[in-house]
């Protein structure tokens, strides 16, 4: 069985670029590009993983990742964030909220596949 | 009459003073001396006016011009009892301020000037010798009138030099038993008032004989009188006037009626009686005078000496203890008057000359620890001897031949100079030191040229060719004739003259003059002495001393027990029991008005001052320190100024700080912008190069991801380009060469780039008319990116919800406006103040083409071209308002 993975970016094409790369990698891809929407989205699809762009309109992805990790169903839920931020504060404030993987962007396509199955397998 | 019984009766007579004073001054010591204190005993000793001069020179004086003589009486009777108010003042201000003399009087008015002290001083010297002599020379010439009987050769000088002698003595004895002149001469005033007592009966009684005894009755006495005695022309002239005058001013000024008036004065209230009693004493005294004086002239021979009548009636009538009684009369007239000059003038010459020039002398070494009172005592004999020994040579000099009255007349005018410097100086606040020297000294100067040398008929320093034909025969100058003012009174002249000079320039240099601080103090101190009663003078010089110091001195100068009784005194006023008193200003003011009373103001200021060794606050420090005072005042006061300065460059500093705070956050800000907008593109770019490298693909795809990655590219160019763009706009280094452009052709331009894409989204453009002659100063291009941007952003936010576009362009009396609205949903009310910051993207706006530095870049360029761009606050849609200045508007900008 395929694991699922829910990418959460609001930027069309590092979605199609991300879209590709994991289904090429054999995961089943979900999308959604509203912050405001994220959470429910992942509760109700309960994704094997999650990759969670920093910078979403409606919420953004810090907000999100608090309320995963303090949801029972969605708190074990791997994550690995994106940012195309420049600043130290926002990895420290992501590893404090309990994020599996920050990544900053450009990543590289062999790195973002090589994690996002080693944290799916978990 | 027997020269030796003369002489038994006459040293008698001597004993029973001593005996007198010598009581008077053990009761005196011995707290019993109610009596000593009563007003007749006051009243009997200023009666020391009455000296030798009256005794026997009134008489002498009334037989020559008549009725002449009562001037000498008048002044002061006047003075006592209209002036009276005057002499409450200076017996107020005496008491008060513990006044030694009449030149520490004025000293101490003048800022306790030295100099005024030691040209007073000089003055009453001067003044005095004559006086002195005067009485020298009426003793001497009574022993010669009461000898002659007895056929004794009586040699003149050696008579009148042991009477000085004799007077020596017993002023030193009982003149300078103590050294405080405010402790009081109760053994000398009490024998003084003995004395008056007997001048006043024997003269009454030579007058009682004379007219009972001789003429048989008053009536008969008158009847005798030359007619032309009382009708002299003279009687109540100018010399009458100035005679008056001089006598007022004689018994305020003498040195010894200051003495017996002011600081022998031991209760105010005793001039209350005095101001009665000692005019009734005068008119009792002038009683017999004519009488006598007719009775004289016309019983005895006429080559007898007037002078001598009241001596020569009763001896030629054979009435010989009558004659004693007279001769005691007027020996107590004359001895009374030299004990208090001699006391008077020896206070001044050891206060004012002896004791300055000893401290001037003493200066450096710790002088106060010497025995000053040993040397006090030790002046104020040396000054005794030197008075009466002065007295002595003018006489011998003159040779005794004036008459009595002329004499007596120089002294008065000697002594009139001080006069309006004493008057200025406690009813006129503004007379200056200044004024006051160069009155007293011009009046001087005049007083001894015109008056006082003269006297000596050519002997002594003037001339008689000089006293002639004036000096260098330069007959303005002749000094009994100054500037050609003849036929006047030698006396008149020089009153005139001296008087004239002493009041002007006292006047003239005291208006052109200022005053010290000090004189300042003093002359308010003098002129408002009823006034300061309650509010005593505040010190106004600080020292510090040692208390121990201070004492030490004291005791020298007042004696142990005085000393003693003093420091426990202050002591007990500042509550410390058995201590020495603290050295407190105002202690230090007390002890320092406590020495004055022994050696004058200026000494004790100076003394206290040596041995605060050298902490002496001069009045010059202590004005330098109120400047200073003032300066610190200031220079807190600019302190207080700056550091509100301070305050308020802190409180702009803070806020410069915030705003660079504010910046730097926003630089921060802008940063994470610029790298979010560069690494988005960045991301796709590499991602998809990356799955282009792995190959794999369909022709499909690869054409696909080749176009996203092209398109990024595009993006991140275009933003680089902004970023440049708005950082150059933002530097106010722009340049343009503007020009006159027609603002409807550019709108053309900005509608033919955004055509495509107005016909993409589906909306309409709606332009108003064309307005004419819309001719702005600025650069085509600039301008038409501005409209390009604002239609651009009106497709994208509005495309969906909104179909139409506007635009309109107009003028105001400024400016020329261009608005492009939108009917779409507007900007929220929210982010309206932000819309134009950089990367402030409308909220939810996810489109990848903008930045989101088109609006301030677009602002920039207008505020750049001297116009501006604003939101215009709509109900629905947004509307953008461009405005440009008007050409002539834009001109003056530029």
């Amino acid at each position: 069985m395929p694991r699922r993975v829910l990418i959460v970016e609001d930027e069309p094409n590092i979605v199609e670029s991300l879209s590709w790369i994991l289904g090429r990698a054999g995961f089943e891809v979900l999308v959604e590009s509203d912050g405001a929407a994220a959470l429910a989205r992942i509760a109700g699809e309960t994704p094997d993983l999650v990759i969670l762009d920093a910078m979403l309109p409606g919420r953004s992805g810090f907000e999100i990742l608090r309320d995963l990790r303090a949801g029972a169903a969605t708190a074990r839920i791997p994550v690995i964030m994106l940012t195309a931020r420049s600043q130290a504060r926002d990895r420290e404030m992501a590893e404090k909220l309990g994020v599996d993987l920050f990544i900053a962007k450009p990543f590289s396509n062999a790195h973002v596949v090589e994690t996002a199955r080693r944290l799916a397998e978990r | 009459m027997a020269a030796n019984l003369l002489i038994a009766v006459a040293t008698g007579y001597v004993a029973l003073l001593f005996l007198v004073a010598f009581l008077a001054d053990r009761r005196a010591a011995a707290g019993r001396a109610r009596w000593l204190r009563s007003p007749v005993v006051y009243t009997l000793s200023i009666s020391v006016y009455c000296t030798a001069w009256t005794f026997y020179g009134a008489v002498g004086s009334a037989a020559r011009s008549g009725l002449e003589f009562a001037a000498i009486y008048t002044g002061p009777t006047l003075v006592f009892v209209g002036w009276w108010f005057l002499l409450r003042k200076l017996v107020r201000i005496g008491r008060s301020l513990r006044i030694t003399s009449v030149a520490d009087l004025l000293s101490s008015r003048y800022g306790k000037s030295p100099a005024i002290a030691v040209i007073v001083t000089l003055i009453a010297v001067v003044g005095s010798t004559p006086y002195i002599a005067l009485q020298l020379q009426s003793l001497t010439l009574s022993f010669s009138v009461l000898a002659a009987g007895s056929g004794q050769e009586w040699p003149e000088a050696a008579t009148a030099f042991w009477l000085a002698a004799g007077l020596a003595l017993f002023t030193i004895l009982f003149g300078t038993r103590n050294v405080d002149a405010n402790e009081r001469h109760h053994g000398v005033v009490t024998a003084i008032a003995l004395e008056a007592v007997v001048k006043l009966l024997a003269l009454i009684a030579v007058g009682i004989f004379a007219v009972w005894g001789v003429a048989g009755g008053l009536g008969a006495a008158f009847a005798r009188a030359d007619p032309q005695l009382l009708a002299q022309g003279q009687v109540f002239g100018e010399r009458w006037v100035a005679i008056t005058l001089l006598s007022a001013s004689a018994v305020i000024c003498l040195p010894r009626m200051f003495q017996v008036t002011v600081v022998e004065n031991v209760d105010e209230r005793h001039l209350a009686t005095a101001a009665w009693a000692f005019p009734l004493y005068l008119m009792l005294i002038c009683l017999f005078v004519l009488p006598i004086a007719i009775i004289g002239r016309a019983v005895l021979p006429a080559d007898a000496n007037p002078d001598l009548f009241v001596l020569t009636l009763p001896l030629a009538l054979g009435r010989e203890e009558l004659a004693l009684l007279a001769f005691l009369g007027g020996f107590s007239s004359a001895t009374s008057m030299v004990i208090v000059a001699a006391i008077a003038l020896s206070t001044m010459l050891s206060n004012h000359i002896i004791v300055p020039l000893w401290l001037a002398g003493q200066r450096g070494r710790h002088a106060a620890a010497g025995d000053v009172r040993a040397m006090l005592l030790a002046s104020r004999r040396a000054g005794i001897v030197a008075i009466l020994a002065l007295g002595y040579l003018y006489f011998r000099i003159t040779g005794g031949s004036e008459a009595l009255a002329a004499i007596g007349l120089i002294a008065f005018a000697g002594a009139a100079q001080i006069m309006p410097a004493l008057l200025a100086g406690i009813f006129w606040r503004g007379a200056t030191r200044s004024g006051a020297l160069a009155g007293v000294t011009a009046g001087s100067l005049i007083w001894a040229y015109t008056l006082f040398l003269p006297s000596f008929d050519g002997s002594f320093l003037l001339s008689a060719a000089t006293l002639a034909d004036g000096p260098w025969g330069i007959a303005a100058l002749r000094p009994q004739a100054l500037f050609g003012l003849q036929g006047l009174d030698p006396l008149v002249h020089c009153m005139f003259w001296s008087l004239t000079a002493n009041v002007g320039l006292l006047a003239t240099v005291s208006l052109l003059t200022g005053q010290s601080l000090l004189e300042r103090l003093q002359a308010a101190l003098f002129v408002d002495v009823f006034r300061m009663r309650a509010a005593r003078a505040e010190p106004v010089i600080r020292r510090s001393a040692t208390s121990g110091d201070l004492y030490t001195l004291s005791e020298r100068i007042l004696g142990r027990a005085a000393a003693r009784q003093l420091f426990r005194e202050m002591a007990a006023e500042q509550g410390r029991a058995d201590a020495l008193p603290e050295a407190t200003p105002a202690m230090i003011e007390r002890l320092e008005r406590a020495l004055a009373g022994a050696v004058g103001a200026a000494s004790a200021h100076a003394m206290v001052s040596q041995i605060a060794g050298g902490e002496t606050i001069s009045m010059e420090a202590l004005i330098s320190i109120a400047d200073e005072t003032a300066q610190i005042v200031d220079y807190s006061r600019r302190l207080e100024s700056k550091s509100r300065e301070l305050e308020a460059t802190a409180a702009e500093l803070r806020r410069a700080n915030r705003q660079l705070q504010e910046i730097s956050a926003q630089k921060d800000a802008f940063l994470n912008h610029v790298s979010h907008e560069l690494r988005t593109p960045m991301t796709s770019i590499r991602s998809f190069a990356e799955i282009l490298r792995e190959g794999d693909l369909t022709a499909e795809e690869r054409q696909r991801f080749v176009t996203i990655i092209h398109e990024e590219s595009q993006r991140l160019t275009r933003l680089l380009d902004e970023i440049l763009d708005l950082s150059f706009l933002e530097s106010g280094r722009v340049n343009w060469q503007l020009e006159p452009i027609d603002v409807e052709a550019v709108i053309d331009q900005a509608l033919a780039a955004t055509e495509a894409l107005i016909a993409r989204s589906g909306m309409v453009l709606h332009r108003a008319p064309r307005a004419e002659g819309l001719i702005a100063m600025g650069q085509r291009d600039r301008l038409a990116q501005v409209f390009i941007n604002l239609v651009s952003n009106a497709v994208k936010y509005a495309q969906g919800a909104g179909r139409h576009i506007a635009i309109r362009t107009g003028r105001t009396a400024t400016d020329i406006f261009v608005e492009v609205a939108d009917d779409g949903p507007g900007v929220p009310p929210e982010d309206r103040f932000q819309i134009f910051e950089k990367f402030a993207r409308a909220r939810g706006q996810t489109d990848s083409r903008g930045a989101g530095l088109g609006l301030p870049i677009s602002r920039e360029i207008m505020r750049n071209l001297g116009g501006d761009l604003r939101l215009v606050p709509t109900r629905r849609g947004a509307t953008f308002r461009v405005t440009l200045p008007l050409p002539q508007r834009a001109a003056s900008v530029a």
